[in-house]
């Protein structure tokens, strides 16, 4: 299992390598650069920044420059926010697009398991079809549109939590939900399908063949063999949730990383954008890597070599 | 017992109650639209960090209630005759939230650094009007003591300028003229202006900076005028979304919104909440540029024609919504003493317009087997589409093919550099109270001049303008260039900005300002 690991964390270094150099080029394909703006620049003063920013540089040598730097844990200056450095950024945001989206991704899993077992178990039942139904509206209607709604509802109309910003507890409730909305619904219908496969196998009618009580048959061997489909789906989910949501964060004004993927890029904001790509990727892949550990305590036919 | 308890309760209460009157913080809450870029003056270059460091720092003279110039560090200043040099006395009380005194020499050495090439600053071409700053800035001279700006003495400052140019009071208003700490910079490098670090000379200081949540000033103890002060702290938010930061403002979690509101709020917000809804005159212009360098958009008789053709009464009356004037002129009004020009068919009436229009497509050879084919270009956003549209179907009236493309804006911009276009939206806002700020942009080699316009006679007249010293001649040379641009029409006005926003009834003495800005220092809070 040890050497396993070593393997997946070397096979994660040319996966990075790619992503690295994928988004570096394809970033300096798109029309306009990060000194285009409403008020033109003087010549000299834009040769100036670009040369300070090492822009001057045959695109090689630059992606050489920001490989080494990246090789010493420098991620670069900021094009857009000048007074900080991309490494900054992402430390002062991660903490807060974690929090939100980790308390999204346990209440999601808290309601989604919930939900999804109560179905499977009653299958055909008014349970089942009120949990499909919620998931299949979950999962259908996009935060774009449930966010302002949500503000509009419950911030505005209502006045039980804030509209936006961030500081207290009030502040999260609304973001959890709408973060934690399209994970309930995906984790109701994985659990539910696969709960349901799992309780027609031959091995759960063996255990209630040989007189297993019901309750250790479901909890011990049913739920653990269910679950194998929920974990593979959380690896990339969790990373996706933790890394912030553009537009919940967006909406709700909310200080973590979500927001920088599309402002920087918008921006032509090169490092920024570099930064948050490479640090998403090192993310998924450490995510689907715990996945696939997570396997072997799950499935005893899962061996790691 | 019970009477007892009641007096407990009742004391508690008043005990209660008194504690919130001692702590009775007053607390300004503003949009700021995004993420400030830096709040090193020296940087700056967005209208939301200048907002914060108008707060934090101070010039030697500032933006007063009502937009005018009012005396900042300086209490008074004096303009030699010929209009070259002023010299400006500062207050022997103006104190840096250290409680170091502002000193002449701070202005000195904070010009020398905001210009110095290594600073990269993108507003040190702003200064060129001073003395010495062109060369030093590109480089051509690396002693920063031939810049125009001496210390007199510890509380004079005289500054050397190579035009009269009676606008630059107005232009000392912004931030790159702004003193800065020069130990501080020294001590902590790009790092001085962090919290815990920066030392500011206005009415307030930097307490807390959070990317993307919030940025929090406290009032300046050591502030000349700090009495007068009557605000505690203002919180600003980077609220991008203008409808979220319409909802937050219903909501009572801001004061002030900083986004237009959007034309679709307008009219229900007139009946909802007419005395919060606040629009007036933005120092600025909406138009279309013409690529003056392609086939056909080099002929000004077909530039007049398609100016004729929109309908801008239409396009403030039913698009924009937000009482924008209709513009026939490229400066929008309200520059005291100056008029501004109109094209000959502003008198006209619409119908006659069009009529005119056609005539002139007919001369130009286009009909309807053989129609002109244009594109507009603008950045993607819901309301230049709703005008871009309006003008598509204008233009069609006068038998024009209009195709339609929005592009993000860093794209729109390339596009512009490069000359990629033939017809495009620009929206221009003066950096300060004069119309060159406007009637520059059809020089030759600005920057801004996206037309690509090139009349040496318009480049003679506007240069020539900055040697008149009396402001009623200058004026009046400068009317001459705008009715060249205004016969040519490189660039077509479509209307003059307005700047609607809402600003809670708890703000008091907030006025407008054509420029827009509104230092909090006026400002004071109060219960409804």
């Amino acid at each position: 299992m040890f050497r396993y690991f070593i393997r997946r964390l070397g096979g994660a270094i040319p996966t990075l390598f790619l992503i690295t150099a994928a988004s570096f080029f394809l970033m300096r394909l798109a029309p306009g650069g990060p000194f285009d703006k409403e008020r033109r620049l003087p010549r000299e003063i834009e040769e100036n920044l670009r040369r300070a920013y090492h822009l001057d540089e045959p695109l090689w040598r630059q992606f050489l420059r920001y490989l080494n730097g990246l090789l010493h844990g420098d991620m670069g200056p900021s094009f857009k926010y000048k007074d900080h450095s991309v490494a900054e950024l992402i430390a002062g945001g991660f903490p807060t697009s974690m929090q939100l989206g980790g308390a999204a991704i346990l209440l999601a899993l808290l309601i989604g398991l919930f939900l999804g077992i109560a179905a499977a178990f009653r299958q055909n039942s008014l349970v089942d079809y009120t949990a499909s139904g919620t998931s299949l509206v979950g999962i259908a209607i996009p935060s774009f549109v449930i966010a302002p709604i949500c503000t509009l509802v419950f911030g505005l109309y209502l006045g039980w939590t804030p509209v936006g910003g961030w500081g207290g507890f009030t502040h999260a409730i609304l973001p959890v939900v709408v973060l934690c909305l399209p994970v309930i619904a995906a984790v109701t219908r994985l659990i539910r399908a696969s709960m349901i496969e799992v309780l027609n196998s031959n091995f759960i009618r063996t255990a209630r063949a040989k007189g297993m009580p019901e309750r250790i048959t479901l909890t011990r061997h049913a739920i653990r063999a269910a679950l194998l489909p929920v974990v593979s789906y959380l690896g990339p989910a969790i990373a996706n949730t933790i890394t912030g949501s553009i537009i919940v964060e967006q909406i709700f004004s909310i200080p973590g990383i979500g927001r920088y993927f599309v402002q920087a890029a918008t921006d032509r904001d090169y490092t920024l954008v570099m930064g948050v790509t490479i640090f998403y990727g090192a993310i998924i892949i450490s995510c689907n890597l715990l996945a696939d550990l997570c396997y072997g305590f799950l499935d005893p036919k899962v061996r790691y070599d | 017992m019970i009477r007892k308890w009641g007096f407990v309760a009742a004391m508690a209460v008043v005990a209660m109650l008194g504690i919130q009157i001692a702590h009775a913080e007053t607390v300004l809450r503003l949009g700021n639209g995004d993420e400030p870029e830096t709040l090193d003056p020296a940087k700056s270059e967005t209208v939301v960090s200048f907002n914060i460091l108008q707060d934090a720092f101070e010039g030697l003279v500032m933006f007063g209630p009502k937009g005018e110039v009012a005396p900042g560090t300086a209490e008074k200043w004096e303009i030699s005759d010929d209009g070259k040099t002023y010299t400006f006395h500062l207050r022997t009380n103006a104190k840096w939230s250290n409680g170091d005194p502002v000193t002449a020499n701070d202005f000195v050495s904070s010009w020398h650094r905001a210009l110095d090439p290594k600073t990269n600053s993108p507003y040190a071409y702003y200064l060129d009007v001073v003395q010495g700053v062109h060369d030093f800035r590109t480089g051509k001279n690396t002693d920063a003591n031939s810049i125009g700006i001496k210390a007199i003495d510890d509380h004079t400052v005289q500054i050397a300028l190579n035009e009269p140019t009676p606008y630059f009071l107005s232009m000392l208003r912004l931030s790159v003229t702004y003193p800065t700490p020069k130990a501080v910079v020294d001590k902590f490098g790009d790092q001085w202006i962090k919290p815990g670090n920066i030392v500011s000379n206005g009415a307030y200081m930097v307490s807390e900076w959070t990317p993307n949540a919030s940025v929090t000033l406290v009032k300046n103890p050591h502030y000349y005028d700090a009495s007068k002060v009557k605000i505690d702290k203002v919180v600003y938010y980077p609220i991008s979304d203008e409808a979220e930061e319409l909802k937050r403002y219903k909501a009572g979690e801001l004061d002030i919104t900083y986004s237009d509101v959007a034309p679709d709020q307008i009219p229900a917000l007139k009946k909802s909440n007419p005395k919060e809804l606040r629009i007036y005159p933005y120092f600025g212009t909406y138009y279309y540029a013409f690529n003056t360098r392609k086939k056909p958009f080099d002929n000004p008789k077909l530039r007049r024609a398609l100016s004729m053709a929109i309908d801008r009464d239409l396009i403030t009356k039913k698009i924009t919504l937000g009482g924008e004037i209709p513009a026939y002129g490229f400066v929008p009004p309200g520059v005291a003493g100056y008029t501004p020009q109109k094209t000959d068919f502003a008198s006209m009436r619409q119908q006659q317009r069009v009529a005119e229009a056609k005539k002139i497509m007919k001369e130009l050879g286009y009909s309807e087997s053989n129609p002109l084919k244009l594109e507009i270009l603008y950045n993607t956003s819901d309301k230049h589409k709703k005008i871009a549209i309006a003008i598509q179907d204008m233009w069609k009236q006068i038998g024009i093919d209009v195709t339609l493309t929005n592009a993000e804006f860093k794209v729109v911009r390339d596009r512009a550099h490069k000359g990629d276009f033939d017809v495009l939206r620009v929206g221009w806002i003066g950096d300060y109270v004069d119309p060159t700020t406007f009637t520059d942009i059809g020089l030759s080699d600005s920057e801004q001049n996206d037309a690509k316009y090139n009349n040496p006679k318009f480049d003679e007249l506007e240069r020539g303008q900055a040697k008149i010293a009396d402001t009623k001649k200058r004026f009046a040379h400068i009317q001459a260039a705008e009715r060249i641009l205004l016969k040519d029409l490189p660039n077509m006005p479509i209307y003059y900005y307005v700047s609607p926003r809402m600003v809670s009834l708890k703000v008091k003495n907030w006025n407008p300002s054509p420029l827009d800005y509104h230092p909090t220092r006026w400002l004071s809070l109060s219960e409804k």
